[in-house]
């Protein structure tokens, strides 16, 4: 089993003060305003909110797709506030996972090459990921689907292969955006189960961004959002 | 970009109708270059057959072979002074009756008399008969025929075949300086020429050492400016009509490749739009602009090869079916590799207008989207 490389003492993501600001025209609209939140090491946290709280900014700014106007953001150790745009890349090849609302695998590539695809536009390291992506695929019950296409997959093993590419990098964070929005009930509770064991299995911190509040109870801590302001 | 290429295995409906049209593009450029070609060698074959350092020409010719006249002396001089090989070389353009065919029926052939035999050309045959160019059996003509030529109807018999010897449009029939002097003489009497004057002299330089100066340069030293010595490659140029005939074809060939730059440019625009939510997730996990950008010029290169190929062997079989004669079609591999080549370029260049697009996917629209 693979474990972050982060050590327990070092959260898996601090933000201080974190600011995002977006001008439209003349005006500036604050998304979100002096966030602070830290996430330990292995702690899942359920991040909740209505539409336009915040929330998917604030997992951005966390998994360096986006910058912070103003504040500090730490992820396993690194301060990531002031990175260009190539270095950012850099560091979400490495260091984050990402989990996508509606999974956006590549519909022409296998279960198994939607992993490697992550190594191949990252650290390109060939033998040992294509190793890692069958361990991978076997631990989420998948290893019989491996050379299937999404097209091929239930809703269900869609959302484990977007899991498991999110694993890939071996990730101190994972960032889960609303993971069971497309899924019913059932399909769900089992998903947000799936990510729990995995996360706990692997001492993955993760973000999980919804708005139903059913969600929570797979999670260690809930943190609420409103108009770009975190509630204790 | 093995992604790209992975795409392009497992989904090539997509990729279909880019590659339709390109195909039927790929078949224009090299057909219009072949026809270029053919239009060029039937103009000029029988002097880019010349296996000359130079060829002379009188000064107030022009380099054409009908107004020029070398005398014996001139030779003498070169051969005396230079120590080079020197050959006599004439032509006359006539009409001549097929055996078969009917009185108005001729065959438009351009007599040559040689003496030093250009490449693809045997020696010279015996006087009366000639090796013929291969465009002739176009005409009805076969090897053994008696054509009887111009006006005066001299007989030439047909003794073999030789390729890509025409000049100004017209078959090649190479006999030797003898028999070449008659058919002039007794067709175009005011053009004839006296014993040892010729059109033209071939100059080989051989082993001779000349210091380093050119064969055309050491000619002219020799002379005060009566005689033009010019390359192989001087000489076609001076040919009239292969410079504009060139240039016209050259205009055409290039507006053929921007349609084809065009083509590639829109379709991969549309392909970049569609996959814009990839893209973001793409890059939301780690990847470059130049790496997706890189993935799509694979795909273009590899499109445009496929329609090369196809045109390729296409362009390659109109030539051979095509009987030679009927139309002036020449496929080499030089051109098809060129046109390759061009398309290639155009396709790279059609992809940079995506480079924009792909430059600015987002990877936070990965994030909250709702699709």
């Amino acid at each position: 089993m693979t474990v972050s490389s982060s050590s327990p003492a070092t959260p898996a993501l601090h933000m201080a003060g974190v600011r995002k600001v977006y001008r439209v025209g003349d005006e500036e609209v604050v998304a979100l305003d002096h966030a602070d939140l830290t996430v330990a090491t292995d702690e899942i946290v359920a991040l909740v909110g209505p539409s336009g709280s915040g929330k998917t900014t604030l997992c951005s700014i966390a998994g360096g797709i986006l910058s912070a106007t103003a504040g500090s953001v730490v992820v396993g150790g690194e301060e990531i506030s002031d990175y260009s745009d190539r270095q950012l890349t850099t560091f979400r090849q490495n260091q984050v996972g990402f989990v996508f609302q509606t999974v956006n695998l590549v519909p022409f590539l296998t279960a198994r090459e939607n992993l490697l695809v992550v190594d191949e536009m990252g650290r390109r390291e060939g033998k040992p990921a294509r190793a890692r992506a069958d361990r991978l695929l076997d631990e989420l019950g998948l290893a019989d689907r491996s050379q299937n296409l999404p097209g091929q997959l239930s809703g269900g093993q869609k959302q484990r292969v977007a899991i498991g590419r999110a694993l890939m990098n071996e990730p101190g964070l994972v960032l889960f955006d609303e993971p069971t929005s497309a899924l019913d009930t059932e399909l769900g509770g089992h998903v947000m189960e799936l990510i729990r064991s995995e996360m706990k299995a692997r001492g993955t911190s993760a973000i999980v961004v919804t708005h139903d509040e059913r969600i929570t109870e797979y999670c260690d801590r809930t943190v609420r959002i409103t108009d770009g302001v975190l509630e204790a | 970009m093995r992604i790209a290429l992975k795409e392009l295995v497992r989904r090539p409906g997509r990729f279909v109708t880019a590659t339709v049209i390109l195909t039927l593009i790929a078949v224009l450029l090299m057909f219009l270059g072949g026809l270029l070609d053919g239009l060029i060698r039937n103009s000029t074959g029988a002097v880019e057959a010349q296996d000359a350092d130079a060829l002379v020409f009188s000064d107030t010719s022009q380099a054409s072979f009908l107004r020029s006249r070398i005398e014996p002396e001139t030779r003498t001089t070169i051969e005396t002074e230079l120590g080079v090989e020197t050959g006599g070389l004439g032509v006359v353009l006539l009409g001549a009756r097929v055996p078969g065919n009917g009185p108005r029926d001729l065959a438009n052939v351009a007599v040559w008399g040689y003496e030093l035999a250009p490449s693809g050309v045997p020696a010279p045959p015996a006087p009366g008969e000639a090796w013929a160019d291969e465009v002739l059996e176009a005409d009805g003509v076969a090897v053994g025929d008696e054509l009887l030529v111009g006006p005066a109807r001299i007989p030439i018999t047909v003794v073999g075949w030789v390729e890509n010897t025409s000049y100004n449009g017209q078959a090649g029939l190479w006999t030797d300086v003898d028999t070449w002097r008659t058919v002039l003489t007794a067709n175009r009497p005011d053009a004839a020429l006296d014993p040892g004057v010729f059109q033209s002299l071939v100059i080989r330089r051989g082993d001779r050492d000349l210091g380093g100066v050119s064969v055309p340069d050491a000619v002219e030293s020799l002379f005060d400016g009566e005689v033009v010595a010019l390359t192989v490659r001087e000489a076609i140029e001076e040919i009239p009509g292969v410079t504009e005939q060139r240039g016209t074809f050259n205009q055409i060939l290039g507006v053929t490749v921007v349609i084809a730059l065009v083509v590639i440019a829109l379709f991969f625009a549309l392909l970049t739009v569609e996959r814009t939510a990839l893209y973001g997730v793409l890059k939301a996990i780690g990847a470059r602009s130049r790496t997706i950008f890189a993935g799509l010029v694979a795909q273009a290169v590899v499109v445009t090869l496929a329609a090369s190929a196809v045109a390729g062997i296409a362009v390659v079989v109109l030539d051979l079916v095509i009987p030679p004669g009927s139309i002036p079609l020449s496929i080499s591999a030089t051109r098809i590799v060129t046109s390759v080549v061009l398309l290639l370029v155009a396709a790279v260049i059609g992809c940079a207008f995506s480079l924009r697009r792909v430059l600015k996917v987002d990877p936070a629209s990965a994030l909250g989207s709702s699709q």
